[in-house]
């Protein structure tokens, strides 16, 4: 199946149609809430959460003996939360940092849920079938059922966001000072956390345990890059998550074993990538681009110090002098004389220079300029 | 009449883990005094501050504000963090920074509009940083931040402002608008309670001073107990030659 083909079944498939707007519904979700995780330096937490669901999606199989998709996520659902309270309690009552604290719950939870993943799979019971499907997702599985699910969580969690939208934005910048006006802070905390945690389990069936901490953090790293106002970051974040779900699916229903979760993770990363390359204001191209032109400026106008120097002991600034008296001093080129011309700081006749009014004052306060 | 007393502590013990912070801290300000918490690294300045705040929990203790519980006062505190404290690279603006002032008195949910906009400029204004508003705040200078944070505080239109080391990282401008706008606050009427480092600008800049190590040395009017013996006692060496008056 090539591209084009993709998008004409798109609107015929079913299926395909439920996958797709599954995808996009879960990069919609986790862009949002994946930005506060990065913003209040939680980024790892979400790598524990999702590691921590583990043993909570295998309990609820056992006790259930069922395989519906709604039960085992909200077995995901309750150990993830106790997970992420075990860490907060953890890093608030003990010496330990959070790093430790993330490590030591992740490795605890997900080794405790690969024991009873195996445990459930050497049983006679043929339902336990496709468990596994939960450590790197399948969004082939996907049903309409599980989309409208996505879709009210995500109708809600934007609901809060937007009432909540000052608490939320105080908090992350300054929690202490948020105290002292009077907010719940505690409040604050657990309402972003919850949520938080339930994109996670929401996106455990199509992307996994493992890899779904960068369906949580690729997007909202990539829309940091282009935006310095908090809402746009957010915004951003949603679409890029958005874009990763349908081009992954995309990708991974045109080519042959092409698992979904990894592709989409994959095009996450691939926007991360092009954002901290390309970005205008923040992007390593133009940091390096607006760094060679700073050194080439100070270049001219270390040549323009130099001329100012000459000129300034002749009654008349725009004396003609020549340019070989320039010799002695390493910083000039004729194209360097000639950007100089351009910016009118001095005129050019055969082999003389003349510094120009404009230059001449650019020189003389080249070294008092008023910073800010 | 005697001046009302703005704070009162009585009994504040703080303890993180087993090691106290401070201990059994009695701490009376009276009402319209500019005052400095001085004491070395660890002497629990900015603990006290926070105790008081309600930030840390204390293990004893009572703050009152203005003869009530500070919980029922919060509207008539303000508070300037460390600069340290907060990650500037967050996506925001300096105007979007000094709006969070007036969140406490919208309460939940509620969000600010025309009014609290312009008393966030106004506060700019007053800190000289009015053509800054729009900037990122992780293009503003360390002055600049302060100023901000500053900013942020004189929009509560508070009767009490606590502050965490305003003068730090700051660069002499900067100090001299700072201490004007302090010194023009208390003209004012108001209280304001500093956690201050350099011991050279105190008697300059305060009028009322609480030395503090772990335990309260002394506290009161700068110039009857800023003197060599206090300094001593606090910091533990012999501060006649440091301090040249």
């Amino acid at each position: 199946m090539t591209f084009s083909e993709y998008f004409e079944l798109l609107f015929s498939d079913y299926t395909l149609r439920t996958i797709t707007l599954g995808t996009a519904v879960l990069g919609a979700i986790c862009g949002m809430l994946g930005s506060f995780a990065v913003l209040r330096k939680q980024s790892l937490l979400g790598d524990a959460i999702s590691h921590a669901a583990l043993p909570g999606i295998a309990l609820a199989f056992l006790i259930t003996g069922a395989k519906d998709t709604n039960i085992l996520l909200l077995g995901a659902l309750v150990s993830g939360l106790i997970g992420t309270f075990w860490i907060k309690g953890m890093t608030s009552k003990t010496h330990l940092k959070s790093d430790t604290a993330l490590g030591l719950v992740l490795s605890l939870f997900f080794g405790f849920g690969m024991l009873l993943l195996t445990f459930i799979q050497k049983q006679p019971n043929a339902n336990q079938a496709g468990l596994d499907k939960y450590l790197f997702g399948q969004a082939a599985t996907l049903v309409e059922d599980d989309v409208r699910l996505m879709l009210i969580v995500t109708g809600i969690s934007l609901c809060i966001l937007l009432l909540f939208w000052k608490e939320f934005k105080i908090l992350l910048f300054d929690a202490d000072y948020t105290k002292t006006l009077g907010f719940n802070t505690k409040f604050i905390d657990v309402l972003i956390t919850f949520f938080i945690v339930l994109a996670i389990v929401l996106g455990l069936q199509t992307v996994g345990v493992v890899l779904m901490s960068a369906m949580l953090l690729a997007p909202a790293a990539a829309a940091r890059q282009w935006t310095n106002r908090l809402s746009m970051m957010i915004l951003l974040a949603a679409i890029f998550g958005i874009l990763s779900g349908v081009i992954g699916t995309a990708i991974s229903a045109s080519q042959n074993n092409l698992s979904t979760g990894p592709v989409i993770v994959l095009v996450a990363t691939v926007f991360v990538v092009f954002s901290f390359i390309f970005s205008p204001g923040r992007g390593l191209l133009f940091r390096e681009i607006r760094f060679r032109n700073n050194r080439k400026d100070l270049q001219l106008k270390k040549t323009l110090q130099f001329m100012y120097g000459i000129a300034k002991t002749h009654d008349n600034i725009s004396h003609p002098h020549a340019i070989r008296i320039l010799n002695n001093f390493q910083g000039f080129t004729k194209k360097s004389l000639q950007q100089m011309e351009d910016k009118e700081w001095i005129t050019l006749q055969g082999q003389q220079w003349a510094l120009t009014h404009k230059g001449f004052n650019e020189a003389m306060n080249l070294y008092n300029k008023t910073h800010d | 009449m005697k001046t009302p007393l703005a704070v009162q502590v009585d009994d504040l013990t703080v303890a993180y883990n087993y090691k106290p912070v401070l201990w059994d801290i009695d701490l009376a300000v009276p009402e319209g005094v500019l005052m400095a918490i001085v004491g070395p690294n660890g002497a629990g300045k900015s603990t006290l501050i926070k105790a008081i705040l309600g930030i840390i929990k204390p293990i004893a203790g009572s703050i009152s504000i203005y003869g009530k519980p500070y919980e029922e006062q919060r509207k008539l505190v303000a508070y300037v963090p460390q600069k340290g404290s907060v990650d500037w690279d967050f996506p925001t603006t300096a105007l979007d920074v000094v709006m969070m002032g007036t969140y406490g008195s919208l309460g939940w949910i509620k969000r600010p509009g025309q009014k609290e906009k312009k008393a966030a400029l106004e506060a700019l204004e007053k800190v000289g940083m009015l053509s800054f508003k729009n900037r990122q705040i992780s293009q503003l200078s360390g002055g600049q931040q302060q100023r901000v944070f500053l900013a942020r505080a004189l929009v509560q239109n508070a009767a009490i402002y606590f502050m965490d080391e305003p003068f730090q990282g700051v660069d002499a401008t900067t100090e001299i608008a700072i201490i004007n706008i302090l010194k023009e606050l208390r003209k004012a009427g108001k209280t304001l309670i500093v956690v201050h480092h350099d011991l050279q600008t105190v008697p300059e800049y305060f009028d009322w001073v609480t030395f503090l190590n772990v335990k309260k040395i002394a506290t009161g009017p700068v110039k009857e107990i800023f003197n060599d013996d206090n300094l001593t006692k606090t910091y533990g060496i012999n501060y006649k030659v440091a301090i040249n008056k």
